[in-house]
């Protein structure tokens, strides 16, 4: 293992930022690049690299790597965000994954994100532990851009539940994963659980699934990881919406993962300053809870639950 | 009249509404769309200005006008670019979806409300960073079409860029994707009004409605804008970071190699760069904000290779 500094950013007030890596393997291989947080709050995207470069350290000292393997994960790009508990860019805001393939010439994040795809670009494979801009829990799985150069047969190693295809939409295409697709790296973009905090639980399946992918790959000798799952792909539209209708304070009555029958109560909007229920909300399907919005005020016309009907004809 | 664009219910005992002001009916319609970033206030001052003028002469009027002083209601009043619960920039959120979340709602709303109309101009005031002369700016895939009307709107500048730094997902290019033909306008700073530039624009939008059919009342004749592409346009930004302090003039012509400002560093008491234009030629962009970083965007010359 190699520790590099990949790039820096200097600051007027602050310390000068260094987004370093963590290299496996052969240094001339490109085999495999991990992304980790590029907002600040993507916290336990940093925690499962970190928890990665412990297993691959490991990994690689008992000679299981192989030798056609390189690797390089990249915890945080972003620490000038996390250390202020800002989301984007704390100068400017601007979100350092909407600017790819970024631009040398550019603003500060283009400059950025130009350096962080010189490094990860040409590679075979790409993973970038992402998240989503609505608060909520995910079932973990795993998700492709169908920008017609994917091979989503290739995201079944990671053994992960599910894999979903998404038809980019225009705010996609300046994202690292959808770049890295079109300049030929398969790119995978793994949802766990988190994002602001820590999920032990989620991040060792996430760090699980990168390991069942490097052994299906041949990059790695070493079994040591929790046994997958077959995968079942979808595409992302055949998820049933649930949209709020009425604002106020959503009470859970449902988990992802929970199996639902049409009609169940998936939550109820409560008046924040009465209690009275403004509204049920209910499945449209019968199947599985795959995204349910935080217990927190939500307001109306938003994302509250999305179910994957066991029907997905 | 007072319309509801849209309406979504907020979490504690408010709605979130976006509200048009709709004058004269029937005939051609024109759209003057602005706030959809928070922090870029010149268009109010044209939203206000514009009504005022027209409540005052109706019968000059022969059309409709809808005027969204803002389309981002809740940045605007917290003082946010972006809309303030999810942290999302709007103008990237366009076409919207009516299925999606809150804010791709209420994108969709605003966008079906205004398709189909004859004109539409989106006013934008740069950010807080930079200060911007009056111009409008227009894809090349859309400068055939736009370019006429865009020489009526009394801007010192036509900006045509390259398609390849189109975003897809701003309000203009849906729109114009839409069959809607839509005019970027950028002026001034951001979180202030700059009413010289608010009463250029205002002159502006008559003469094109004049041009439209939509209005017989008198316009004085409004001078020819600077046409230009990104081949003429040099961009000068920071290598370092520190504090700028501008030495040129914005709006005012530079020479190559004229001094634009320096880049010091308070702590040490050293001047980090100076930087100097690579082009002779108009300083149309002009750093507002003094902190900087390396990249940060310092100044735009017209006038390059």
């Amino acid at each position: 293992m190699e520790v590099l500094t990949l790039f820096t950013t200097e600051t007027p007030y602050r310390e000068p930022l260094p987004v370093k890596g963590w290299q496996f393997g052969s240094p001339r291989k490109r085999s495999l690049a991990v992304v980790g947080s590029m907002r600040g709050n993507e916290l336990q995207q940093t925690y499962i690299c970190a928890r990665l470069i412990q297993r691959l350290e490991k990994i690689e000292a008992a000679g299981e790597l192989d030798g056609d393997c390189g690797i390089l994960v990249i915890p945080c790009v972003n620490q000038f965000s996390m250390n202020v508990k800002r989301r984007f860019w704390a100068a400017d805001n601007t979100d350092i994954n909407r600017m790819f393939p970024g631009y040398e010439g550019g603003e500060t994040t283009q400059r950025i994100a130009a350096r962080l795809f010189q490094v990860v670009q040409d590679y075979t494979y790409g993973v970038q532990l992402a998240s989503f801009y609505l608060p909520g829990d995910f079932l973990p799985h795993v998700r492709i851009m169908e920008t017609g150069y994917q091979r989503s047969e290739e995201a079944t190693a990671f053994g992960l539940p599910y894999l979903i295809l998404r038809t980019p939409q225009p705010y996609d295409t300046t994202t690292l994963n959808y770049n890295l697709q079109v300049w030929n790296t398969q790119a995978f973009s793994l949802y766990t659980k988190e994002t602001d905090g820590v999920d032990d639980e989620s991040a060792q399946e996430a760090v699980s699934s990168v390991l069942r992918f490097l052994y299906a790959k041949g990059l790695s000798h070493s079994q040591d990881y929790s046994a997958g799952c077959a995968t079942t792909l979808f595409r992302e539209v055949s998820l049933h919406t649930v949209l709020s209708t009425y604002g106020g304070l959503l009470m859970r009555r449902c988990e992802p993962g929970d199996t639902v029958e049409r009609g169940a109560l998936l939550a109820e909007i409560l008046d924040p300053c009465t209690c009275e229920v403004k509204e049920r909300l209910r499945s449209d399907c019968r199947g599985q809870v795959f995204f349910a919005h935080k217990t927190q005020l939500i307001c109306g016309h938003e994302v509250a639950f999305r179910v994957l009907p066991d029907d997905r004809a | 009249m007072i319309q509801h664009v849209v309406r979504v219910p907020l979490p504690v005992g408010e709605d979130l509404v976006i509200q048009k002001n709709r004058i004269g009916s029937g005939g051609k319609r024109l759209c003057i769309v602005t706030g959809t970033h928070g922090d870029e206030l010149e268009g109010q001052y044209v939203a206000w200005r514009l009504a005022e003028l027209l409540r005052a002469n109706p019968q000059k009027l022969h059309g409709t006008v809808d005027i969204y002083p803002a389309a981002n209601p809740l940045g605007i009043s917290t003082m946010t670019r972006g809309i303030p619960m999810c942290d999302l920039d709007m103008n990237r959120t366009f076409p919207g979806s009516t299925g999606g979340s809150m804010s791709e709602y209420i994108a969709a709303c605003l966008m079906e409300d205004i398709r189909g109309a004859d004109t539409c101009i989106d006013i934008h005031a740069s950010n807080v960073f930079l200060r911007e002369i009056p111009q409008v700016r227009i894809s090349e895939d859309t400068a055939e079409a736009l370019l006429p009307s865009a020489k009526y709107l009394n801007m010192n500048l036509v900006w045509i860029y390259a398609a390849a730094t189109v975003l897809e997902s701003t309000l203009a290019y849906s729109l114009n994707m839409a069959d809607t033909p839509t005019l970027v306008v950028e002026m001034g700073v951001g979180l202030r009004i700059t009413r010289a530039y608010g009463e250029q624009l205002i002159k502006g939008i008559f003469s094109l409605m004049v041009h439209m059919g939509m209005w017989d009342g008198p316009v004085s004749p409004v001078a020819p804008p600077i046409v230009s592409s990104d081949g003429r346009v040099s961009f000068v930004n920071a290598s370092c970071p520190g504090i700028f302090l501008p030495t040129a003039r914005h709006a005012e012509q530079i020479e190559a190699g004229g001094e634009l400002g320096k880049i010091v560093d308070p702590l040490t008491g050293t001047v980090r760069e100076t930087l100097r234009s690579p082009a002779t030629g108009l300083l149309f962009t002009l750093r507002e904000y003094p902190v900087v970083y390396e990249g940060s965007l310092l100044a735009r010359i017209l006038g390059g290779a």
